[in-house]
């Protein structure tokens, strides 16, 4: 299967995982937002040195992806495709910082050891969040969400509108690739010259398309606005789980958990 | 009921690119009547049925929907009463679920909430698409994507469904339901095709465009059976009408 | 090039979240006025088209990679800057959520590079001046590969300003600007040709279509200068807040901060923030670990652990660590802003 395939499979499949019913999934979509983002930011906020304070805060992405019936393997997979980057980058602080700030007896522990440990877990988190909040929302509610929170109508219908037509678009594309590579005989790869006139011939019907679907859209009376339909209304229950989850995040932010366990801990042995 | 009426007089158009499409188009369709609009491709079908919910405007002669001409007041009333259908379903399904796009057309004519939602069950009810409603328009196969894009149509009670191509690209089962649920509306037919036996099955009248002009105007039996004229428009007739293959009885006449 | 969540630090993130969603809404309300509903359903597909062209790749002649089109300085072309800025906001709003190729509350950093740099800054300053609506191939030419090179080393600029500015990586500016540049230099050139094949293409076969697709009917002007002003006070107010909600090592920054000349201007600034900010740190002791380090530090202990004891570093000058983060993200959405003046000034002057 190419790469153009899987990607848009990939999408069809986490598409498909939203729709399931959970308690999770039941959960208001804009509160989902919410409490992902204040997540993210809680995460981020933690100091560049204490990985260990982040470890409790494993149990919201833990605890979603487990009520909401998300398979981990798919989302660690994905996460790993992910990494790279931040990997990269992150690889030069233990080259940087050299200064010991753990003496393990044995061997001392770097500066650079203990940060690149801590963006680690923060890319860990804040992509599984992420990646779990997709596969618990359906894209579209996510959309519906961000209009209801502000978000100006020009941008959440340009989503929908791209969302939509990723799938048409991706199957127009893999078909071009595919007859290209069923003639090129067994020639190394595809040359800029040919890719620029096969985005070019799809751009001229992406834009042919436009117009049909322009022309489609007057045809229902369209004048301008499109109004999309309003959604179910917060109940008290999504107002517990914002609440909540927020509240513990702060608390572990405010708080060393692991610290104090570790001294308990301690104090046990 | 005269709102009804398609009347055609006169019709000429030409792209701005100087293309001749139509060359002085005439006919008369009344209320309930099932008429087929056949030609070769690029004859002028779809030029002629971009006309019909003014879209297009002519250069010469005029297009009336009822007692109302095409004007940019009249726009917003003609396109409720006209519902047209395209070829290609994806250029009508451009929303994220199935209820959506079909709400679009009502929601746009400034109904009020529970009306949109009653119409929108209604129109898919009546297209068998009851089911499909909160899905996505990708995960729908070519016959539902079919079915549901005459729904975002009908949601807007229109008195004339204009359709082109409906039968393109579907399986044999799926066009077979799509004749059956087209031979149950009442609503004025015109369906431009080149699918010469659904307009044996569906259609009493016949409308034979050539080169941008209507060469034959009569009931659909006649025209079918007409093969010279058919076969001079770039057609055939119908393949029922063929003769059989197998037993070898030649063409009926 | 796409930031990620755990590069970045809340105060960096908010501030470039904030200017990203004041652009958003600038970018809709000059859509508005253009009164070209034709536009909604081309952003849309367009921005599938270019989606799905991203995950196309090329090889690269005589070096064997692979590439792809990025596409800004294309929808630019193609749909103005307004249009083309949202379509590329929304297409890497999806990446970040299906892939996790961004992250979310780095979307605004990475929208601000990949998005308002191609083409609120590089398509009407360069892109436009060169190709001049000539459909000669080699000004088409010409014009998509100085754009293309200066967009994406301006983006590069972008991330590596970020990562620094939030103090979570330890490569230092210089550092991480000579691996950067070069790289997004070579990924520039190649997007340079390809987005000039693609235009010659669409202006070859159908010439008239960049002509209307780009420019936009004019309507009324929305003067900038109360959407400058406001995205200035929303940014320092965010700033303000977020960075107090920050607690990272800023060592790298006062270092190289040190080292060049706008030193003089931030350490002044510094004293009077650095003031007044204590004070509201001294009040607000609900940052347990955040004073504990600090008194750690004045203690100047060396570093010993037992598990799960909170670690302490030598020499962490926490003092000047919220004022430091400030000055930093300040200076990002400085130079932003300026970017945005210098655009507003050059419209005001009388066209051609």
């Amino acid at each position: 299967m190419g790469s153009i395939e899987s990607s848009f499979f990939d999408i069809g499949h986490l598409d498909a995982l939203s729709s399931k019913d959970t308690p999770i999934h039941r959960v208001d979509p804009g509160v989902k937002v919410l409490t992902t983002i204040y997540f993210i930011a809680v995460v981020i906020s933690f100091n560049k040195y204490d990985p260990a304070g982040l470890a409790p805060l494993v149990i919201y992405p833990v605890a979603i992806m487990t009520i909401g019936n998300i398979p981990f393997a798919y989302i660690m997979k994905k996460l790993l495709i992910a990494s790279p980057f931040v990997l990269s980058v992150a690889l030069f602080n233990p080259i940087l910082d050299r200064t010991p700030v753990l003496d393990l007896g044995l061997f001392s522990v770097s500066g650079g050891f203990v940060s690149f440990a801590s963006i680690a877990a923060k890319f860990v988190l804040t992509a599984g969040a992420g990646l779990a909040l997709i596969a618990c929302t359906g894209f579209d509610s996510i959309c519906s969400a961000l209009s209801r929170m502000g978000v100006p109508r020009a941008f959440t219908i340009q989503l929908l509108f791209v969302y939509r037509y990723i799938f048409v678009l991706g199957e127009e594309a893999s078909r071009m690739v595919r007859a290209r590579a069923l003639r090129s005989f067994g020639n190394k790869g595809l040359g800029m010259t040919v890719y620029g006139s096969m985005i070019g011939q799809l751009l001229l019907r992406t834009m042919d398309r436009a117009q049909r679907i322009h022309l489609a859209m007057l045809c229902r009376g369209f004048d301008g606005e499109i109004h999309h339909a309003a959604s179910s209304k917060i109940r008290l229950s999504d107002f517990f789980f914002l609440a909540g989850w927020s509240g513990l995040f702060t608390l572990l932010r405010l708080y060393n958990f692991p610290a104090w366990l570790g001294r308990e801990l301690g104090r046990l042995i | 009921m005269s709102h009804h009426i398609v009347e055609v007089k006169g019709l000429k158009f030409s792209y701005p690119d100087g293309t001749p499409a139509l060359n002085g188009v005439n006919f008369r369709i009344t209320h309930g009547e099932s008429v087929a609009l056949v030609g070769a491709n690029g004859a002028g079908k779809s030029t002629l049925l971009l006309h019909l919910n003014g879209y297009l405007t002519p250069q010469e002669g005029s297009v009336r929907i009822g007692d109302m001409p095409i004007t940019k007041k009249t726009l917003k009333q003609i396109r409720q009463t006209v519902g047209m259908v395209f070829q290609d379903p994806d250029d009508q399904l451009f929303l994220p679920r199935v209820y959506d796009d079909v709400a679009f057309g009502p929601t746009n004519l400034g109904l009020p909430p529970d009306e949109v939602k009653q119409r929108t069950l209604s129109a898919l009810a009546l297209v068998g698409a009851g089911h499909l409603k909160d899905r996505p328009p990708y995960k729908l196969s070519a016959g539902e994507k079919r079915a549901v894009s005459i729904a975002t149509v009908l949601s807007m009670s229109p008195s004339i469904l204009v359709m082109d191509e409906p039968t393109s690209n579907l399986d044999p089962k799926a066009r077979r339901q799509l004749i059956h649920l087209l031979s149950e509306f009442d609503h004025t037919k015109i369906i431009a095709t080149h699918d010469m036996d659904m307009v044996l099955d569906l259609c009493s009248r016949a409308i034979v465009l050539r080169g941008g002009e209507v060469v034959a105007d009569g009931t659909a039996r006649d025209i079918l059976n007409n093969r010279d004229l058919l076969d001079a428009s770039g057609l055939e007739k119908p393949l029922r009408l063929q003769g059989c293959p197998i037993c070898g009885n030649s063409d009926a006449r | 090039m796409h930031m990620a969540d755990a590069l970045i630090s809340p105060a960096v993130g908010g501030v470039m979240l904030v200017a990203t969603a004041g652009l958003t809404v600038y970018s809709a309300r000059k859509l508005k006025e253009e009164i070209d509903d034709r536009k909604i359903p081309l952003m849309g597909v367009l921005g599938a088209l270019v989606f799905a062209a991203q995950m196309i790749n090329f090889t690269i002649p005589g070096t064997g990679s692979s590439g792809h089109l990025g596409g800004a300085m294309l929808l630019a072309v193609l749909l103005g800057p307004y249009a083309a800025f949202l379509t590329m906001a929304s297409i890497l709003t999806i990446q970040a959520l299906f892939f996790a190729d961004g992250g979310l509350l780095a979307l605004g950093c990475n929208i601000f590079n990949m998005g308002f740099f191609p083409c609120f800054v590089v398509f009407p300053l360069i892109y436009k001046r060169i190709a001049a609506n000539s459909p000669e191939r080699k000004r088409i030419l010409a014009a998509a590969m100085v754009a293309s090179i200066i967009a994406l080393q301006l983006g590069a600029l972008g991330v590596v300003t970020e990562t620094f500015c939030s103090n979570i990586s330890d490569l230092s500016f210089k550092t991480f600007v000579l691996l950067m540049l070069p790289i997004h230099l070579a990924i520039g050139i190649v997007e340079g040709f390809v987005t000039a094949s693609v235009v010659s293409f669409v202006t070859r076969n159908r010439p008239g279509v960049l002509q209307t697709a780009a420019e936009p009917s004019i309507g009324k002007q929305i003067s900038i200068k109360p959407v400058l002003i406001t995205l200035l006070i929303i940014a320092a107010l965010t700033g303000g807040f977020l960075s107090w909600f920050a607690s990272t090592n800023p060592d790298g920054l006062e270092w190289s901060i040190a080292r060049s000349s706008v030193n003089k201007v931030l350490q002044s600034s510094e004293s009077g923030i650095h003031a007044l900010l204590s004070g509201v740190q001294k009040k607000t002791a609900v940052f347990p670990d955040y004073n504990f380090r600090k008194d750690e530090t004045e203690e100047s202990a060396k570093s010993e652990s037992t598990q799960g004891k909170q670690d302490v570093w030598p020499s962490v000058s926490a003092g000047t660590s919220i004022s430091g983060l400030l000055g930093g993200a300040m200076s990002l959405v400085l130079a932003g802003l300026i970017g945005f003046g210098i655009k507003t000034c050059q419209r005001r002057k009388p066209n051609k």
